[in-house]
């Protein structure tokens, strides 16, 4: 009954056009531009940070450095034990580091941001707080005072 | 001689899916998705070998932590949830009991005459606690101190503290200091 194919021949199913497939991906790239942020460093160390709810964003990614307390991951742990330790870039360091380090990343700040530099403390929840409080000595007289304990929200349930 | 006339084949479009795709992967593995969030909190200056400041115990609030992560306020054990109340309590002292905050009237600009609680909490634990017990106390001192803000600002400004303007949410920050001291860990049994 192919009244109305003026061939008559067998009725072909149109391909589906993919003419929008490039922009559909661009929509898609652009919104991974626009809402994640590049990586900084690969840790090293296992990380599960602890909750809060009283917490606030760090906005300017250039202000901050970053320190990170945990155990190593499992990879390094042949070569550097399962005991805490501390992460300042991409290397493991010791507390003796830190004042270097913090010294370096206000080396590498322009003058008027210096005051505004703030450390993110990255610590595992499991950490002892004998090794955190021998950080924040070291960052207090490297005169960092600017700190950030880094912490995931926590969602609470109000309505009960 | 009618001169043929030239088309430009048409760029292929087929693959910018392909490159975009690609770049989209790139993306993906390159980039988190996390926001760095976290309590802030400004650490004291490093002074050598000061001697520790003479404070009535009428305004300490002693919030201890020892290794087993349990808590105790002012020697006696508590819950974690019991802190916040306790510190407003403290804080505002509002049936002026001998055992809690003394206030201070404070002059401060834009204000006028304010009571300021002197009112300090020490924070105390063991080098063997737990960062995140210690995290969830800090929560809960800090949240304390936020409801505090917040009262206050609604009290004189009709507002919440985050909604205030700048010079506005400065005043309130001085009317209601965080006062936390972080001291260096003795050895708790």
């Amino acid at each position: 009954m192919s009244r109305f194919n003026p061939k008559g021949g067998k009725k072909e199913v149109p391909a589906i056009t993919t003419a929008s497939l490039p922009d559909i991906m661009f929509m898609l790239l652009f919104f991974f531009m626009v809402s994640t942020t590049l990586r900084e460093n690969t840790i090293n160390v296992s990380q599960s940070l602890p909750f809060a709810t009283e917490i606030t964003k760090l906005e300017k990614k250039s202000l901050v450095s970053y320190i990170y307390v945990g155990s190593p991951r499992k990879e390094y742990q042949s070569m550097f034990g399962t005991e805490t330790r501390i992460q300042l870039d991409d290397k493991f360091a010791t507390v003796s580091d830190l004042r270097g380090y913090i010294a370096g990343e206000w080396e590498k700040r322009a003058e008027e941001d210096r005051p505004k530099m703030t450390v993110s403390l990255k610590a595992d929840e499991k950490t002892k707080m004998g090794i955190i409080n021998e950080i924040k000595t070291e960052l207090r007289k490297a005169e960092a005072l600017k700190i950030n304990y880094s912490a995931k929200k926590k969602v609470v349930n109000t309505k009960y | 001689m009618a001169r043929k006339k030239r088309t430009f084949p048409e760029v292929p479009s087929a693959s910018l899916a392909d490159i975009a795709f690609l770049l989209i992967i790139f993306f993906i593995v390159s980039t988190t998705m996390d926001v760095d969030s976290g309590i802030y909190r400004v650490l004291p200056q490093w002074v050598e070998n000061v001697e520790a400041p003479k404070i009535n115990k009428r305004n300490t609030f002693v919030v201890l932590i020892n290794k087993n992560n349990d808590l105790a306020i002012n020697g006696e054990f508590a819950q974690v949830s019991d802190i916040k109340d306790r510190l407003k309590e403290f804080i505002l002292n509002p049936t002026d009991n001998q055992n809690l905050s003394e206030k201070e009237e404070e002059n401060i600009e834009g204000l006028g005459l304010i009571k300021r609680s002197k009112g300090i909490v020490s924070l105390q634990n063991d080098r063997g606690t737990d960062y995140g017990a210690y995290i969830e106390v800090q929560n809960e001192l800090v949240k304390g101190f936020n409801e505090l803000r917040d009262e206050f600002a609604m009290d004189h400004f009709g507002r919440k503290f985050d909604k205030l303007k700048e010079d506005e949410q400065e005043m309130v920050k001085k009317a209601v200091p965080t006062a936390i001291s972080e001291a260096e860990p003795a050895e708790i049994k």
